[in-house]
């Protein structure tokens, strides 16, 4: 017996309910974009500047006192939060520190991490610094620059490709749902304020990634059933592409799902954050190539008659030959 | 047909072979690196047979452990040096016709980096401009053809002298490269492995050593400027507050970090000898026993000290590091030999500090430290152990699922998602890229996503067979259908892998590396290595029919 995601023959109506998707994701977006507006990210020390301090005991970690040590330091902002992974062992007590850029520091001084560290030794003599980061505010400055740039550029470039092998609608509904998946998920990174740095921005461009992937799948079938069905209802065409494709769509979530659950669990608390960014980009990467792309598609009309221009614009590849 | 030509076979098997042994020094990590050490060295090597390759992975920081700098050069400064250097030479050309352009002085309060002289009498203000401009040099560059090194204007009753903006960017050019060649010197003094000295963008250098315990060694080291002078003492003060007339200096006297300095030296501003004529210097210890640096100068630097302290036996210099007086000693007899020793209150680590700092040379320009992390050796481990781990585990559940879904079809992409994380490997110690944190992530992403091709053919040979051709036919017809969506979604992922490695850096940059080459190796194991797989399987069994 195989297994089987999707029983051979399904045929959903997913545009059914089409307003109802489109309005549930233009609701989340607003959602999210509120959410951004009022509490804003949690932004690591690459975007904000500042000093953090991985720190590690034997004892267990009470946090006021930790507050206590440094309080008399009159470093401003002082965030510690405790660290907690299946993988620590017994005596091994870890917790993030994170201290404002001080006033006036264009770049990092080493005076401050310095008296940090003297005060925290001075509560706890076995605590160690496994790591110390420190990024000026200058740089900090540039990097959310370069980040945004990043962003825009890869999603322009993906407009591009889709416009040059499809057709301007696919590539505005392309970007639409990737638009939509970048909003969703800065909003919820500012919903529960996980700290938001570089190696986002990195997960964020590879959920652009996968879900264009995703997308294009879909797109891809949508063109060659235009082509074999030209009479059929475009709702229709639509509606039996997203179903041929369904089994192949929800395979590729299930592994990739796997990888990022076995790396979200075992990889560490170092990266867990930017595996949590993946998986939620995985799944409404999925749910918006399915819901929001095609029915994007739907709502702007496409040509029809794909017969002579598509071998033309050499839209197609040759046949393989392994 | 389902046919694949000998020769595209072997070339097929060939690369995965090629690949697999590419990737086979990673497994026994610890045992190559000693070998490869070794081979270094010039020793004899052993525990790794030679007739197989020996690349390796480079380990990031964040895995490896070590020290991460950014650093912003101060070119300002040497522009500021420059012109100061300026004036000894412009002094004596307007002195040799001081009839004609009367009493001159060097104005106190000129803006940064420019060189202002103030003149008593108008009249001989046009003479000055005109010398000074004489004295111009032209700058060989590609950009500024016929321009000179400096710009002289003319005030009421001051002339200003400037560096031109060919010369600042020449000045510019040549500090960032002697600022990264004195890094590099500095660094492999202190000898660690495989430090990473990079220029970045037009002011700024990384710097990434590998196994130090914190930032703030490497910055000790690399921070300093390192800049000795030999310069005349005019006058000792003792508050910083006094009123250095113009050319002269105020700077304190050298203390242990904390402690505030008592006493002040009123200086010339233009050294008698400096750091830069050095040849050698040597950790030592004075007749007191004390930590001393023993120096000795190059034959210029020797004459010119030789005759500054002939001719003021009696008078005290001062020996000025980094803008600090160590010692300002009496000179008690004529200095021939050119060489000497410089006395303080150092530790014997500092002695041997300042004796490397001074062998490898003054940085032109003072470092301003942007960015900095340190990551601890333990907590790199602890990321590799856990990665290794998840990847293992995702492997695992991604072939089993695999074959729960696609039986024997799922076993050959099986084969093929086992070779293409060799491949992965393989390639990153073929061009030595560097593994991150992030970039585990991406193997592992890679792991999930690289099916994605064999599911995207076998949901299409699923299809075909429903249309019943036969089973070879179909096989066919899924692999030509599925490829043009196959290269577009590859395609618009490598976009993004790209934009990513363009943009990024460190740890991101390693993420882009594993999954751009993790998009490469999937898609020649989804398209090649499977259907390779399966024609030798189909040649040999000739099914009837088949189930995917």
């Amino acid at each position: 017996m195989r297994l089987r995601l999707v029983k051979q023959g399904t045929n959903i109506d997913f545009f059914s309910r089409a307003k109802l998707w489109l309005g549930i994701s233009g609701f989340m977006m607003v959602l999210a974009v509120v959410s951004f507006m009022v509490q804003g990210l949690n932004f690591g020390i690459d975007f904000q500047g500042g000093t953090s301090i991985r720190t590690q005991a034997e004892a267990p970690i009470v946090v006021s006192e930790y507050r206590d040590a440094i309080e008399p330091l009159e470093l401003g902002d002082v965030s510690i939060t405790e660290v907690f992974d299946p993988s620590f062992e017994e005596n091994q007590n870890v917790a993030m520190i994170r201290i404002q850029a001080q006033e006036g520091e264009e770049s990092v001084t080493n005076e401050t991490i310095g008296q940090v560290q003297t005060a925290l030794q001075a509560m706890d003599p076995t605590l160690t610094f496994t790591a110390v980061e420190s990024v000026g505010p200058k740089v900090s400055g540039e990097l959310i620059q370069t980040a945004f740039i990043a962003v825009a550029l890869a999603v322009l470039a993906i407009l591009l490709y889709i416009w040059l092998r499809f057709e301007w609608q696919f590539a505005v509904g392309a970007v639409l749902a990737l638009v939509h998946d970048v909003v969703l998920t800065v909003g919820v990174f500012s919903e529960l304020q996980i700290k938001f740095d570089l190696a986002i921005i990195a997960a964020i461009l590879t959920i652009v990634g996968y879900s264009i992937n995703d997308t294009v799948i879909v797109y891809d079938r949508v063109r060659e059933n235009l082509r074999k069905y030209k009479k059929k209802d475009l709702k229709d065409v639509l509606n039996i592409s997203i179903n041929e494709t369904l089994s192949r769509t929800l395979m590729t979530s299930v592994t990739t799902m796997l990888a990022l659950l076995s790396l979200f669990i075992l990889g560490g608390d170092v990266i867990r954050g930017f595996v949590f960014a993946m998986m939620w980009g995985v799944l409404i990467g999925t749910y918006s190539s399915i819901f929001v792309a095609t029915a994007i598609l739907l709502v702007l009309g496409v040509k029809r008659d794909w017969s002579k221009k598509a071998v033309a614009a050499g839209t197609r590849y040759g046949d393989i030959d392994a | 047909m389902l046919h694949i030509s000998a020769t595209k076979q072997v070339m097929i098997w060939l690369t995965v072979v090629v690949g697999l042994l590419l990737a086979l020094p990673n497994g026994f990590y610890g045992q190559v690196e000693s070998y490869n050490d070794a081979v270094e060295a010039g020793e004899e090597a052993t525990g790794w047979p030679s007739f197989l390759p020996s690349g390796l992975v480079n380990l990031g920081l964040d895995l490896r452990g070590g020290a991460h700098l950014l650093a912003e050069v101060q070119v300002e400064d040497a522009h500021e040096t420059l012109i100061e250097s300026l004036w000894p030479e412009i002094r004596q050309a307007l002195g040799a016709e001081r009839a004609t352009i009367g009493p001159f002085r060097q104005s106190a309060d000129a803006p940064p980096a420019t060189l202002r002289i103030q003149f008593q009498e108008t009249d001989g203000i046009d003479r000055a401009v005109e010398i000074i401009r004489g004295l111009a040099r032209p700058v060989q560059s590609l950009t500024g053809v016929g321009a000179s090194d400096i710009e002289v204007t003319r005030g009421s009753n001051f002339v200003t002298v400037e560096l031109s903006e060919a010369e600042k960017a020449n000045i510019n050019e040549r500090t960032m490269q002697q600022s990264l060649e004195i890094i590099r010197r500095r660094i492999d003094e202190v000898g660690t492995r495989e430090p990473t000295i990079q220029r970045q963008g037009a002011e700024r250098i990384l710097v990434q050593v590998p196994g130090v315990g914190s930032a703030q060694e490497v910055k000790d080291i690399i921070g300093t400027t390192a800049q000795l002078n030999f310069q005349p003492v005019v006058s000792i003060a003792s508050s910083p507050d006094g009123i250095a007339g113009p050319g002269n200096e105020i700077l304190p006297e050298a203390t242990p970090d904390g402690v505030e300095p008592s006493v002040y030296y009123v200086l010339e501003r233009t050294p008698v000898v400096s750091g830069e004529e050095l040849v050698d210097a040597q950790p030592s210890f004075d007749q007191n026993g004390s930590p001393a640096v023993n120096f000795r100068f190059n034959v210029s630097g020797a004459r010119k000290f030789g005759d500054y302290t002939l001719e003021n036996i009696g008078q005290p210099f001062a020996i000025v590091l980094d803008d600090e007086v160590i010692s300002a000693p009496t000179i008690q007899s004529h200095i021939a030999g050119g060489s000497g020793i410089i006395t303080g209150n150092f530790s014997v680590e500092e002695s041997t500090n300042l004796a490397v700092l001074l062998r490898a040379g003054a940085l032109p320009a003072e470092l301003e430290f942007l960015e900095e992390r340190t990551i601890g050796p333990e907590l790199g481990q602890d990321s590799i152990d856990a990665g290794q781990i998840a990847c293992i585990v995702a492997g695992i559940m991604v072939l089993i699922f695999m074959f729960l879904s696609y039986g024997l079809f799922g076993l050959f992409a099986n084969v093929a998602l086992i070779v293409n994380v060799a491949l992965i490997f393989g390639l990153l110690s073929l061009i030595g890229a560097t593994l991150t944190l992030p970039g585990i992530a991406g193997i592992v992403l890679t792991i999930g996503m690289a099916v994605d091709a064999n599911v995207i053919v076998f949901e299409r040979i699923r299809e075909e067979l429903r249309t019943a051709k036969g089973p070879a036919r179909a096989i066919e017809l899924g692999y030509e259908k599925a490829l043009s969506s196959i290269l577009d979604a590859n395609i618009t992922t490598f976009i993004t892998a790209t934009i990513l490695f363009v943009m990024g850096s460190g740890p991101v940059r390693g993420f882009a590396i594993t999954l751009g080459l993790g998009i490469i190796t999937s898609l020649f194991t989804a398209i090649f290595v499977t259907r390779a797989l399966i024609a030798i399987w189909f040649a040999r069994r000739r099914p009837k029919t088949i189930e995917v």
